[in-house]
């Protein structure tokens, strides 16, 4: 399954703007870049593609002089450079279009544009004549006629967004980063924006464009570059390279031999959610889960994928839809009524949503049990500690007491302690949102292990997670997410990577 | 730094996991509640030796009346502060329950009567308080200061420059009768609602939810707990015990103006916070509010003694206040650069 990366004898001669030689980036815990090599050409786009993770953004903040990388070199017109801050990289003419540039409402378009290096006058205030005309001028070579003196607040969206992008070009800059610029846009604006894409690559800018779609991709880009665990895995033209051949080095690794998959009898059907709809985030999803079943859930971030997870669990409600539990139909409109029906919920964001990082490790484990520990509402400490240190044993967690408070441990610990928490509720159903985000490899397979062992007991699991080996390894099922929307639920046995990717990214 | 510590903690003890570390001794000392209560036993050595009026069981149970009213309080708003919320209207409350009282007298109604009196028209501002808080989202500073405005200003218009005071002598009881030789009504009722909000918020689940609550609101909300209504009935408490005192400092004076209670809002949450009740919610409890309750009445009983005028008493109120709140934060801040 190893592609090897595909070399391209024509880029060999050609002038580069910017190259980027054997960037490392070590964070304390991660290596989030691994020697990565990449070039970006004059008058040409380079698409970058990746997983979630795969070292794009760090990539993005190097170049924007956020991040100063451990390792590497960074060469613009052949000369090295270093950004130490990130008027540096404006100073060597890097910009950068993000998904969302922070702008402000109650300033004039101009303002918003000029926000920090406007133009003076000779006695060092504000020239607000040439601002004004030099913010025109900006916005007309987008083609669009907003009036740089009207509040941003008078503006739609996608007026905004083009704001946005005049403030990045109202730097002279020969370098274009775009992160995901097209993430909130409806396809008329997308049209619009690759037309402003187009004018800048006339322009002789070198572009550097992320995006998860590949129809875009195709679309605007002459070059890409493949990201895979933070390390460039291929690059090329994309004139040369088919759609299969990028999908397998996005995903390109051996998923099966990581997380063996422990065979459990499935049974009859638990829970069946039907038509579930919400007015914003997703659309229409239904599907069943049956005893000791696992459910994977894939999807890109923001495909709505912890949204329905969390009307399941009562945290939003769902504008219309049915939700079964075992031949019952529910109606839950809150956390409280989901676990009293049986139905769990292990957030993503752990120490936000699932814990109370100060009191002790018991007091939290017990917290939805309190109806079983206590007697007549009255704390039962006996009873607390008991349930606790079943689960801290089950769990294998590391602690020094079981009083000590939650906050003094370890990530994984804490995972451990939220876990255990929801099973001691004896629930039927569980949801696992990003089970091991944040947790370091070793105790990834632990956590799997763990998640096998509940469902061969005969829990259903709904499992969330971006990350693939993951969704491959532990899954029987997977439902795919892309915008809100069900793109289809696998069987195992139709399990690969690619088929996942493509239905998650919409190229069919 | 914390890491280190973390993963000595967790390498050192892998089989079995204890319940708790150390003795129940060596975790009481060096509370704060000791601490507290240290202060206590030097303010009264300090009063006995600085007055020879002051080791006197008569004066001591007087010294009791200047804080059982408000500790009574202080109970309640000691639970409001571990959830995270607050009522700076509990003595505007006094003021418009006292005045009720007042003028259902007026009208002849015997004592039962007006502590009934008394005692709805704190549920129902409480009521107000939690409503306008949990059902409407507002934050509780704003609220209360609004209502505390409110409250107060309903009972200078039914009274302008008027006082009530033509009380039953029966309902005298409630503020100057004694159950046993020294011990008075207040200070009998102040040591029973002490145990049982002791019981409630550190022996019952309802307390437990609160805790949860004051430390992070998600999760709680996220483990099942009904946020809102445990809101609604703290405020609705704080709003009971404010009517109960209410009763008792009206009984005590046997006369009611608007101004009654004036600035009690500022002298419980300096009780509650002096108690070790963090101002951030989440932490706290009962026996520090009362040790609190006995600190605050013992030093203005002394400078009473002493003749000091009222004024430096609010003084004295105001820099409590400060230096409690001030003081962990400076301490964590020392034991933090010498770990360094």
């Amino acid at each position: 399954m190893e592609v090897a990366p595909i070399q391209d004898s024509k880029s060999a001669g050609r002038t580069t703007i910017l190259e980027m030689r054997g960037i490392s980036q070590i964070f304390p815990a991660v290596k989030a870049l691994d020697g990565v090599n990449i070039s970006l050409y004059p008058g040409e786009v380079t698409a970058l593609i990746g997983e979630n993770g795969a070292g794009k953004s760090t990539l993005v903040k190097i170049l924007t002089g956020i991040y100063v990388p451990s390792e590497g070199e960074i060469l613009i017109d052949g000369q090295p450079v270093s950004f130490t801050s990130a008027q540096d990289a404006v100073d060597a003419g890097v910009t950068a279009i993000h998904q969302e540039t922070v702008l402000f409402d109650e300033l004039s378009v101009a303002e918003n544009i000029f926000l920090g290096h406007a133009p003076r006058t000779r006695f060092g205030l504000i020239d607000w004549k040439t601002m004004n005309a030099r913010a025109s001028d900006l916005l007309h070579a987008l083609e669009s006629e907003i009036d740089p003196t009207i509040r941003l607040k008078d503006l739609s969206i996608a007026q905004r967004h083009l704001v946005a992008i005049a403030r990045a070009l109202s730097v002279e800059a020969r370098i274009v980063i775009m992160d995901e610029p097209t993430a909130a846009l409806s396809r008329k604006e997308i049209d619009d924006l690759f037309r402003i894409v187009e004018g800048l690559k006339r322009q002789g800018k070198a572009i550097l464009f992320i995006s998860h779609k590949f129809d875009e991709v195709y679309e605007i880009a002459e070059n890409f570059a493949v990201f895979r665990d933070g390390r460039a895995v291929g690059h090329g033209r994309l004139a040369d390279t088919p759609q299969d051949t990028i999908v397998r080095m996005m995903v390109g690794r051996d998923v099966e031999n990581i997380f063996p998959k422990v065979e459990v009898k499935i049974g009859e059907t638990v829970l069946s959610v039907e038509n579930y709809c919400h007015p914003t985030e997703y659309r229409d999803i239904s599907f069943d889960l049956k005893r000791g079943e696992i459910l994977g859930v894939y999807g890109l971030v923001g495909a709505g994928r912890s949204e329905i997870c969390q009307s399941l669990f009562g945290v939003t409600r769902p504008s219309s839809g049915q939700l079964v539990l075992e031949g019952e139909t529910l109606s839950i409109r809150s956390p409280r009524d989901a676990i009293a029906a049986g139905i769990v919920y292990v957030p993503e964001e752990r120490g936000r949503h699932g814990l109370a990082l100060p009191m002790p490790i018991f007091q939290n484990m017990s917290l939805p049990s309190l109806a079983r520990t206590s007697r007549s509402g009255f704390l039962k400490a006996a009873n607390e500690l008991a349930l606790a240190r079943k689960y801290a044993e089950r769990l294998d967690l590391r602690a020094a007491a079981l009083s000590v408070p939650v906050g003094t441990l370890s990530g994984g610990n804490q995972q451990k302690v939220v876990i255990g928490k929801w099973l001691a509720t004896l629930p039927k159903v569980i949801i696992l949102d990003e089970p091991t985000k944040g947790i370091d490899i070793g105790s990834k397979a632990a956590v799997h292990g763990f998640i096998s062992e509940l469902a061969a007991e005969g829990l259903s699991i709904i499992m969330v997670s971006s990350e693939l080996p993951e969704i491959l390894g532990v899954s029987d099922r997977v439902l795919v997410m892309r915008e809100g929307l069900s793109a289809g639920i696998f069987e195992r046995s139709q399990l690969s990577a690619e088929t996942l990717v493509r239905a998650a990214t919409g190229n069919a | 730094m914390s890491d280190n510590r973390d993963m000595t903690a967790e390498t050192r003890t892998r089989s079995a996991i204890p319940d708790r570390l150390g003795t129940p001794m060596s975790r009481l000392l060096g509370s704060w509640e000791v601490l507290l209560f240290g202060v206590a036993v030097a303010i009264f050595i300090a009063n006995s030796l600085a007055s020879p009026y002051f080791l006197n069981a008569w004066n001591l149970s007087d010294a009791t009346f200047n804080f059982t009213e408000k500790a009574m309080i202080a109970f309640a708003m000691a639970m409001l502060i571990i959830v995270g919320e607050i009522d700076l209207s509990v003595a505007a409350i006094i003021a418009l329950a006292s005045t009720a009282m007042g003028a259902a007298a007026q009208m002849g109604i015997g004592a039962p009567g007006l502590v009934a009196v008394g005692v709805s028209v704190g549920l129902v501002c409480g009521a107000i308080n939690g409503t306008l808080v949990s059902v409407l989202k507002l934050p509780s500073i704003v609220v209360t200061i609004g209502t505390m405005s409110l409250f107060r200003g309903i009972s200078y218009i039914t009274l302008g420059d008027q006082a009530y005071g033509k009380y039953p002598a029966d309902f005298a009881y409630f503020g100057q009768g004694y159950v046993f030789w020294v011990f008075s009504f207040e200070f009998v009722l102040f040591i029973v609602l002490a145990i049982i909000f002791g019981i409630v918020l550190h022996a019952t689940n309802f307390g437990r939810q609160v805790f949860v609550i004051g430390n992070n609101e998600f999760a709680a909300r996220f483990s099942g707990i009904p946020v809102e209504r445990i809101k609604f009935k703290l405020f609705l408490l704080t709003g009971l015990m404010s009517g109960i005192a209410a009763v008792c400092l009206t009984s005590r004076l046997g006369s009611t103006r608007p101004s009654i209670a004036q600035g009690w809002e500022l002298e419980i949450v300096t009780m509650v916070v002096l108690g070790g009740v963090s101002i951030l919610g989440g932490a706290g409890t009962i026996a520090g509010v009362v040790i609190a309750a006995f600190v605050m009445g013992l030093v203005t009983f002394g400078l009473g003694l002493l003749n000091v005028p009222g004024i430096v008493m609010s003084i004295f109120v105001g820099l409590l206040l400060i230096i409690t709140i001030a003081l962990p934060i400076v301490v964590r801040r020392i034991k933090f650069m010498s770990t360094k």
